[in-house]
């Protein structure tokens, strides 16, 4: 027994024609929390599929030696047996199937004639939730609890395998700060039991709070591993983009002009559940040249506020008054709302944004294809669909050899730019933006923050939705906060600090006398 | 910086010289293409009397109708649908053209659009149901499959109804020949042909151009001009086969003439990209605005339309009406879509590959009969040849994605 679980070492892996990771070198300590960070396509997950077996032994060349010994592991099989688990970002949970089903998924606990035995699955999965804080009931389908449950049920179907190396990938990009913090607690937990954590994280100051030490990944090489004493935000971003970024968010010249957009007394119900008020008599406005921000936890009715507006994509029994310029206009279906140069981009752009079976091209004349047609014959121009493709992805640096390239093989943050430029090229005067750099990296993120830039200063108006309060206090110039459906403040930037909105993000409903 | 994310099969082929990727390219896109070619060369080894002038003829004449349900099927199935009611539409818009013209004594005009009116209101209720109460077009058409088989029994009397004769029989069976004249073989066959070889040629060269212009990278101009050899080659074999048959057949005409009117609506309106978009992700389509309902719609309205076409055809080709006509054919035309590389999951699809489908199956059926394989051997070749298509074009795409 060494102290050291893990040791990769000189691991190269090369794809055709390029070398995804070229001499890593990466050493875990046992019982450590130990944090990877890097931009999207730096090799973080490469390296972590390597760890398990996606990519097999012999596909790569380098060491890993676990355990005191050299591993050679094949397949995810082999690495699992050896107490190696991986938890994607993307969960992979059955959501028809109970909490207990999931755990055992794959590993059923059977009686002697080869039946799964449900009571001893159903007793050792509540033994597991109780472990994890899990406090549902073992046969809840998995379906209807949240993320942040769903993540832990994930953690459960970890510990069953009697894991002893967990690699967890973004565990906390789509939770909020309840669930995270909830999270981290728990992996602090685990690692007092003698689990050891590789996290991948794009969270920094998360990742300096729990993690022990920090190896900063870019270009497909280590750049170095900092213990947790050491590790600041700056040195971690100066490490991952290779430069200084002495700022996170673009500076900006505030030049606002008239009103441009404005809600009044907007009321949206459920759509399936009758009765149920999402958001109740939300009004604000939006002038040119300005950032509008919305801070709201989970569940506030951000994206119910933001797809009800654009064209009734959400919600029934919708009431209120919307206005552009001063003048009444209904948006009642999205091609109205794009007719009237109001364009949403959505905060799950591979559900609700990308055609991931096309192209660049495709996706970003999908919104704007009118333009393309020609009025006699209602043909597409396909040489200057190409055109237009062609520049967006260099106005946007988006990062791919050809615009004929399948947007599914893009990084999170080159897909994000795909659809941002499908939503430019309908030339929109009010752009609502729903969490636009959620799971994109730090130096995507920057580029994203100067494109709202560059709208605002070319006199449109932007609404950003955001749960990251420093995000939403770096780019807007006014925040309204929305809690349960309702606007609780209107806040100038002057005057935000996070304990203030968090305070408005958290009013509950005033009693009506 | 996105290392991983961006390794694709372009990046590799950079370093290779020009043709030898264009080759490559062309092999991975057309696998379908070389499969039919490579069916025809095996049936026409294992039967040389499958490139006679006459059974390329019937070739054309029988299967007709399984394209023409082809290119509507693979709009329903692009938009992630299916359509399971054609075979049974095939047999009503018969009977009601045989009811029309043969029983009623109406010119066959009046049997044309009664039939297709009829087809349009079996697209009408079929895109009611699928597209404004949100019922999927399986279970629809599966309704629809018992529904209108059971009206073609009743309007025919469980009994079948014949003979068309006259223009309605040439519609499947008429040739436009002797025009020109010609020593033993058909002139104005090959004018057509030639006419349509140049149109395609011009059609091509145009649309480089265009490419050029907008500086896109196009095929290096020696493969460019060797694909339209070969393309021209193959046609006018074919033309100087049939001219020495019985001449050009209208049939053929109506086919190309539909094949091309829907090549152009999949692949080049704003219709056609609204289908590919709903089937590729339809919460994204639906927030791009486009009205995913009103497509849905008339893509079902449209399949209607175009099975009555192929009742039409298939009556015609018969010369009569039957209760039992159409049964199976549904599959056939799915089974096209899908050995011509359209994805199960919608999405994925196009009118070419269909085609080529189409005729792989039509190829087929031809050429076990021609070599007087029994009843039963048939479907089996069938059934194992539509899941090796399918399997052979999964493999080609994993090769062709097989980096990250």
């Amino acid at each position: 027994m060494t102290d050291t679980i893990l040791e990769m070492s000189s691991i190269t892996k090369k794809f055709p024609g390029v070398v995804a990771l070229e001499d890593v070198n990466l050493t875990v300590k046992r019982g450590e929390i130990h944090a990877i960070c890097g931009e999207n396509g730096a090799g973080k997950s490469t390296l972590m599929k390597i760890l398990s077996g996606v990519h097999p032994h012999g596909t790569y060349s380098g060491q890993i030696v676990y355990d005191g010994e050299e591993a050679v592991f094949r397949s995810i099989g082999d690495s699992e047996r050896h107490g190696i688990v991986i938890i994607h970002q993307e969960l992979a949970l059955s959501p028809y199937l109970s909490i207990a089903e999931n755990i055992f998924l794959g590993n059923e606990r059977y009686d002697k004639l080869g039946l799964i035995n449900w009571n001893r699955t159903n007793a050792e999965a509540a033994e597991l939730m109780r472990r994890v804080g899990l406090d549902e009931n073992p046969m809840t389908p998995v379906g209807v609890i949240g993320v942040g449950k769903q993540q832990l049920v994930e953690i459960a179907k970890a510990l069953s395998k009697s894991v002893r190396l967990l690699i967890l990938d973004e565990p906390t990009a789509a939770l909020n700060d309840t669930d995270s913090e909830h999270l981290l607690g728990l992996l602090r937990m685990l690692k007092a039991d003698g689990v050891t954590c590789i996290m991948i994280s794009h969270k920094l100051g998360e990742l300096i709070e729990i993690a022990d030490s920090i190896t900063v990944i870019r270009d497909g090489h280590t750049i170095e591993t900092i213990p947790d004493s050491q590790a600041t935000q700056e040195r971690l971003i100066r490490g991952m983009v290779g430069r200084d970024l002495s700022q996170r968010y673009p500076p900006r010249e505030h030049d606002i002009g008239p009103e441009v957009f404005r809600v009044e007394d907007w009321t949206v119900y459920h759509p399936t559940q009758p009765g149920r008020v999402m958001l109740d008599h939300v009004s604000l406005t939006v002038r040119a040249g300005e950032v509008v921000g919305i801070a709201g936890l989970m569940g506030a009715g951000r994206t119910e506020l933001a797809m009800s507006l654009f064209g009734h994509s959400y919600g029934s029994h919708i009431s209120g008054h919307t206005y552009i310029r001063g003048q009444e206009v209904h948006l009642r279906t999205v091609s109205d709302a794009i007719y009237q140069k109001v364009a949403y981009v959505s905060e799950d752009r591979k559900r609700y944004g990308l055609n991931l079976l096309a192209d660049i091209k495709t996706n970003i004349s999908a919104a704007g294809l009118r333009q393309l047609e020609s009025p006699v014959t209602g043909w597409v121009n396909q040489n200057e669909e190409m055109k237009v493709a062609e520049k967006y992805r260099s106005t946007l640096n988006i990062k791919a050899p050809s615009v004929l390239m399948g947007v599914s093989k893009l990084s999170g943050g080159n897909q994000q730019k795909v659809v941002l430029g499908k939503w430019l090229y309908t030339e929109p005067e009010i752009l609502i933006l729903d969490e636009p750099t959620r799971g994109i990296d730090v130096g995507a993120k920057y580029e994203i923050y100067t494109l709202i830039n560059e709208m605002v200063s070319r006199g449109r108006a932007v609404i950003v939705i955001s749960s990251e309060l420093p995000e939403v206090m770096g780019i807007s110039d006014r925040i309204y906060t929305l809690s349960f459906g309702r606007i609780t403040g209107e806040v100038p930037i002057a005057q935000a600090t996070q304990e203030k909105l968090m305070e408005l993000m958290t009013k509950e409903e005033e009693v009506v006398s | 910086m996105n290392l991983t994310d961006d390794v694709d099969v372009d990046g590799r082929r950079a370093q290779s010289p020009a043709l030898g990727r264009f080759l490559a390219d062309s092999a991975q896109k057309n696998g379908i293409l070389l499969a039919f070619v490579v069916v025809v060369i095996v049936f026409s080894i294992l039967q040389p009397a499958f490139l006679s002038p006459s059974n390329l003829t019937n070739l054309v004449l029988q299967y007709a109708y399984v394209l023409i349900l082809a290119l509507g099927m693979l709009m329903v199935i692009v938009l992630a649908q299916i359509d399971l009611s054609v075979g049974s539409v095939i047999a009503l818009t018969g009977a009601v053209a045989a009811v029309v013209c043969v029983r009623g004594g109406a010119p066959w005009w009046a049997g044309v659009l009664a039939a297709l009116g009829v087809g349009l209101l079996v697209g009408l209720w079929q895109g009611f149901w699928v597209a404004v109460v949100g019922i999927p077009g399986f279970i629809v058409s599966l309704g629809g499959m018992l529904i209108f088989r059971g009206l073609a029994q009743l309007l025919l009397d469980y009994k079948s109804l014949s003979p068309f004769g006259g223009v309605y029989y040439d519609i499947s069976n008429g040739f436009l020949n002797g025009l020109f004249g010609g020593a033993g073989f058909d002139v104005f066959t090959l004018v057509i042909f030639t006419i349509a070889v140049v149109g395609f040629a011009l059609a091509q060269w145009r649309s480089r151009l265009g490419q050029i212009r907008y500086q896109q990278k196009v095929t290096p101009l020696p493969a460019f001009v060797a694909k339209l050899v070969i393309v021209a080659v193959v046609a006018l074999a074919f033309a100087w086969q049939i001219s020495h048959n019985r001449g050009l057949p209208i049939i053929l005409i109506i086919l190309a003439i539909f094949v091309l009117v829907y090549g152009l609506v999949m692949g080049r309106t704003g219709f056609g990209r609204h289908i590919y978009a709903i089937g590729g992700n339809l919460s994204a389509a639906r927030l791009s605005g486009v009205k995913v309902q009103w497509v849905t719609f008339w893509t079902f309205v449209n399949m209607g339309f175009l099975a009555a076409v192929a009742g039409i055809v298939y009556s015609a080709r018969m010369n009569g009406a039957q209760p039992a006509a159409g049964n199976g054919f549904e599959l056939d035309a799915i089974a096209a879509c899908f050995i011509g590389g359209a994805s199960t999951t919608g999405g994925i699809g196009r009118i070419g590959g269909a085609v080529i489908g189409g005729l792989i199956m039509a190829v087929i059926s031809n050429g076990m009969q021609l070599m007087g394989l029994s009843q039963g051997v048939q479907p089996v070749v069938k059934g194992l040849i539509l899941t090796l298509a399918v399997a052979f074009d999964l493999w080609n795409r994993r090769r062709s994605t097989a980096t990250a």
